[in-house]
């Protein structure tokens, strides 16, 4: 059996480049697509316990995390649709109507 | 034990590598189909640890409905070339300079400081089948359930609201 | 019939007592309201009519107390209530405010009637024909108000009675407030009698808070009921109720001290002088204090003070009498006079003989006012007669351009002129003086005989006080009317119409015959007066005192003949630059100059209390109030302090401190904001990497600690 402090590991490594992800593109869909790896991540992490110890609860959060994150991708992508009507544009950038 | 050690080593490779195309790739579409095979590898995984019945669902949900609605967006607005340089020169630097912290945080609590993570124990039959995640799924979490079915139809009248077609009013 | 059946039924008749004060208030209240469109005529009747049936009521009443002499309380409505406190508006039904009805109604409507034709005169002569009207109604209210003070069953309600007539009094002294000296003479005079009368009402107020207190009630019958028995507790209270009231009575019925307003009040018209200053108001301190007898009764040495009081004031304005010229100043003191026997006699308890002397000198006081009033009035004609007449003109010297139609000097003679006149004020003046068997003597005779019996110190000055009455009388006798006229007037003066006369005449047979109310043999009035004030001495007629009194009066009138009916007429034969204007000053000398200043009582009440009163409300007024509170304290220190305060808040606490804090507190703010805005990039990456570093720094911190 493959240590769980390996799972682990890859689970931080690939959340990681989530964030990254994130943090560094511009393209509002490679951002969302960044944010499902961080989900997906974080599942794993889930997964990973619920085989330590042994409990199905993990299991069944990673089922409800796939339907939120369902959900999520249905209204960020309609969000990500309508921005593109308003500025023609996906760059994140261009939206900094907030700034100081 | 060596069979599933490179099995694993195997499946980390492909999938840190994927998720780093995913990261990289200029073209949003080779960005999508990286991380389809991102996804695909930790299905695989999710099956390592026990999981046969997420592990589908991961393939189908996320490679299969997810994903194709990426897919379909990309498509729908065009594969754009963003603009070179960055408003923001200090970005990338802290966030890589973050990202390596949290990453240092991560390896010191696994592997440096002790931990008295408990013996993992041989799986037992029938852990992680549909038919055991139904039985608890339907008994103890019967109404989270329910209510993520009232939340998918948030989700999808959200999304039609956001997308439908507004009057011209608007544009005044 | 009627009247047989008003005697049979008795008690149904007292519930007519609201009457006698109704009816002349609707009478003022007519006369306000609609005065103004009604003819001369009208409202003097409508007045007259008023007052005259009030007096039929007050006989209506009188009648049925023939038959139920006890009377009656009438309540009419509940006035005032306090606590404990509860005093009815009601009216006393007996035979002792009977008789003050009897009398204020009977010779209110005579004078009502009189001046109808002497106001007709008086306002023309004094260029005023619109005051008419409010004479009458300020005569109606008078009569309203004197009704409420005799028939009054409680003390306060008798306050109200007491004040009212002091304000009618007041308000008829100024009638002609426009008049007088210096234009203000008559206000002056009225001003006079109102505070005069208010120090003395001063006392009144202070008998009845005391009476409040000991008491508990202001109710004649209730207060009577208790006073034995507080008197036995409290024997100090009683005293000073009983002094009090005498402190009221001296400032209404003009006695030492306060008398000095009197003589100034006959600044209002004669009918006024009749009326108010001799035969009504000014007796109500008689009426007081011998309504109180019960409370008099228990204090003898008050007693005693009032009957002091009384006589020293008989003597005193009877001197002052003496050196009078103006004909109502000389009836004014004789009043005074007069008022001081009444005073007298109810101080020594002699009830009965106060009261008697009460109503006669209404009678043959009223006379005489009016009479008078019916002689300047002849006088005042002729004057203008002759002013308007040019062929009369030439022998006016400059003297008849101030010609004074009240100064004695410039009658004489009027004897042949105004013949109904000098009849009936002979008989008031035979009543007057005190001459059997007309009603002065028997009243006067009265009095003297219980003073011979009480008092021999006040029998002594009421003898003399006696003496000089008839000496000034005859002596006012013989100068007005006899000898020969002393100035143009009076000899082209004329009688007066026949609504003058006929008031005249009827008084002067009540002046004649007012005596029989109470003769030594019948003691009717005794009787009648017994019913309200309990068992009464009948004073015992004395022939010992009746002739020594009879004696001195014939002797003061022989000397007075000897004085003004001779020499008097033996000194007009001398030139007038050498003549003196009375003989008597000649022989006194300085005395008579005493006496024709009033004994310069005025000018010492000026020196000792008015002047330095004046210039103590000077002080308080100049240096007190305005230059230390006003222009010191307040302005310097309130107002200079408070701008100074204003200006140290405004310029350094508000502007300095409180504005700097704000300004520099936003102006930090702006400054910090402008800085920090650099911070909000707008960017969603930047939040997000914000957000990751805190993150990171959190769990570090978590994980390394």
């Amino acid at each position: 059996m493959v240590p769980i402090q390996y799972f682990i590991g890859l689970s931080a490594i690939l959340f990681t480049i989530g964030i990254l992800g994130v943090l560094i593109r511009r393209n509002a869909i490679i951002i969302f697509m960044s944010v499902e790896l961080m989900l997906n991540s974080a599942n794993l992490a889930f997964i990973t316990f619920a085989r330590m110890y042994q409990s199905l609860d993990g299991q069944v959060f990673v089922f409800f995390v796939m339907a939120v994150a369902a959900a999520e991708v249905a209204v960020g992508l309609a969000l990500i649709v309508a921005i593109f009507r308003n500025k023609q544009s996906i760059d994140v950038d261009q939206i900094n109507s907030l700034h100081g | 034990m060596i069979p599933d050690m490179i099995l694993f080593i195997l499946l980390a490779i492909v999938a840190v590598t994927s998720a780093l195309g995913m990261l990289l790739s200029r073209s949003a579409v080779y960005s999508a189909l990286n991380l389809v095979l991102n996804f695909g590898t930790v299905a695989v995984l999710y099956l390592l640890l026990g999981a046969p019945f997420i592990a589908l669902a991961q393939i189908t949900v996320y490679a299969g409905a997810i994903m194709v609605l990426f897919l379909f967006v990309i498509m729908l607005l065009g594969v754009e070339q963003l603009r070179k340089g960055s408003a923001l020169p200090w970005q990338q630097t802290l966030a890589i300079i973050s990202g390596l912290l949290l990453l240092a945080l991560t390896a010191y609590v696994i592997f440096i400081r002790p931990m008295t993570l408990p013996q993992v124990s041989p799986t037992q039959l029938g852990f992680g089948t549909p038919g055991a995640i139904g039985e608890i799924l339907f008994n103890k979490y019967l109404l989270p359930f329910e209510v993520t079915s009232v939340l998918l139809l948030v989700a999808m009248i959200g999304a039609i609201v956001l997308t439908g077609k507004r009057e011209p009013k608007t544009k005044t | 019939m009627w009247l047989s059946e008003a005697v049979s039924s008795g008690p149904q008749f007292f519930y007519l007592v609201p009457l006698v004060v109704l009816f002349p208030v609707i009478g003022l209240l007519v006369n306000t309201a609609f005065g103004g469109r009604m003819s001369e005529k009208a409202i003097g009747w409508l007045a007259s009519a008023a007052a005259g049936l009030s007096f039929v009521v007050a006989v209506l009443l009188g009648i049925s107390l023939l038959s139920y002499p006890e009377g009656a309380v009438v309540p009419i409505v509940d006035w005032i209530t306090i606590g404990e406190l509860n005093i009815n508006w009601g009216f006393q039904v007996d035979t002792l405010s009977v008789t003050m009805m009897l009398v204020v109604a009977g010779v209110g409507t005579l004078i009502h009637i009189y001046s109808i034709g002497y106001m007709h005169d008086d306002v023309r002569f004094q260029g005023d024909p619109g005051r008419y009207q409010r004479f009458f109604v300020f005569m109606n209210l008078f009569i309203a108000m004197m009704m409420i003070l005799v028939s009054a069953d409680n003390y306060l309600m008798l306050f109200v009675g007491w004040e009212g007539v002091g304000l009618c009094s007041y308000l008829l002294i100024g009638f002609w407030y426009d008049k007088g000296e210096n234009g203000i003479g008559n206000a002056v005079a009225g001003k006079k009698a109102f505070i005069a009368n208010r120090i003395g009402d001063f006392g009144f107020i202070l008998a009845a808070f005391i009476m409040f207190w000991v008491f508990g009630t202001f109710e004649f019958n209730a207060v009577f009921e208790l006073a034995p028995e507080v008197a036995s507790l409290f024997p100090a209270a009683i005293v000073a109720i009983t002094l009090l009231m005498l402190v009221g009575v001296t400032g209404k019925s003009a006695q030492i001290p306060l008398f000095v307003w009197l003589p100034d009040a006959m600044a209002g018209p004669t009918p006024v002088s009749a009326l108010i200053h001799a035969a009504t108001m000014v007796t109500a301190g008689v009426y007081l204090i011998t309504r109180s007898a019960a409370l008099y009764n228990l204090v003898p040495q008050v007693q005693n003070i009032v009957a002091l009081v009384g006589a020293a004031t008989a003597l005193f304005a009877a001197t002052i009498a003496v050196g009078q010229f103006d004909i109502k100043k000389v009836l004014a003191y004789s009043t005074i006079s007069q008022l001081g026997f009444m005073v007298a006699a109810v101080g020594m308890g002699a009830y009965v003989a106060g009261m008697f002397h009460l109503v006669t000198h209404a009678f043959f006081k009223a006379l005489l006012f009016l009479s008078a009033g019916s002689v300047i009035l002849g006088l005042e004609h002729a004057h203008h007669h002759m002013e308007h007449n040019s062929q009369l003109k030439l022998p006016m010297d400059e003297n008849d351009l101030h010609f004074d139609p009240q100064d004695m000097r410039n009658m004489g003679g009027l004897r042949n002129r105004m013949k109904i006149s000098f009849w009936v004020y002979l008989i008031g003046a035979i009543a007057l003086t005190g001459i059997p068997p007309l009603a002065g003597f028997w009243s006067k005779d009265e009095i003297l005989t219980d003073a011979a019996n009480f008092n021999p110190l006040a029998y002594w000055m009421m003898l003399a006080a006696a003496f000089l009455t008839a000496f000034y009388m005859g002596r006012q006798i013989l100068m007005v009317w006899f000898g020969k006229p002393r100035s143009l007037p009076a000899e082209h003066a004329n009688e007066s119409p026949p609504i003058i006369t006929v008031p005249l005449i009827i008084l002067a047979a009540l002046a004649a015959t007012g005596g029989a109310l109470n003769l030594p043999m019948w003691h009717t009035f005794t009787h009648w007066l017994e019913d309200s004030l309990g068992h009464l001495h009948a004073a015992e007629f004395s022939l010992q005192i009746a002739g020594l009194s009879s004696f001195l009066v014939l002797a003061a009138i022989f000397l007075a003949w000897l004085l003004y009916g001779r020499k008097y007429q033996a000194m007009q034969e001398l030139p007038p630059d050498k003549r003196p204007d009375d003989p008597l000053r000649p022989i006194l000398g300085p005395v008579f100059n005493a006496l024709n200043h009033k004994w310069w009582v005025d000018e010492l009440y000026w020196t000792i209390i008015i002047n330095p009163y004046v210039s103590l409300a000077h002080f308080l007024a100049d240096v007190v109030d305005w230059r230390f509170w006003h222009d010191w304290f307040h302005d310097t220190v309130i107002v200079g302090g408070y701008n100074k305060l204003t200006q140290v808040l405004s310029i350094q606490i508000d502007l300095g401190v409180i504005d700097a804090v704000a300004n520099k507190l936003g102006d930090s703010v702006k400054r910090a904001a402008a800085k920090w805005r650099v911070i909000e990039t707008g960017y969603v990456r930047n939040y997000a990497l914000s957000f990751f570093i805190g993150v990171v720094l959190i769990l570090g911190y978590l994980i390394l600690r």
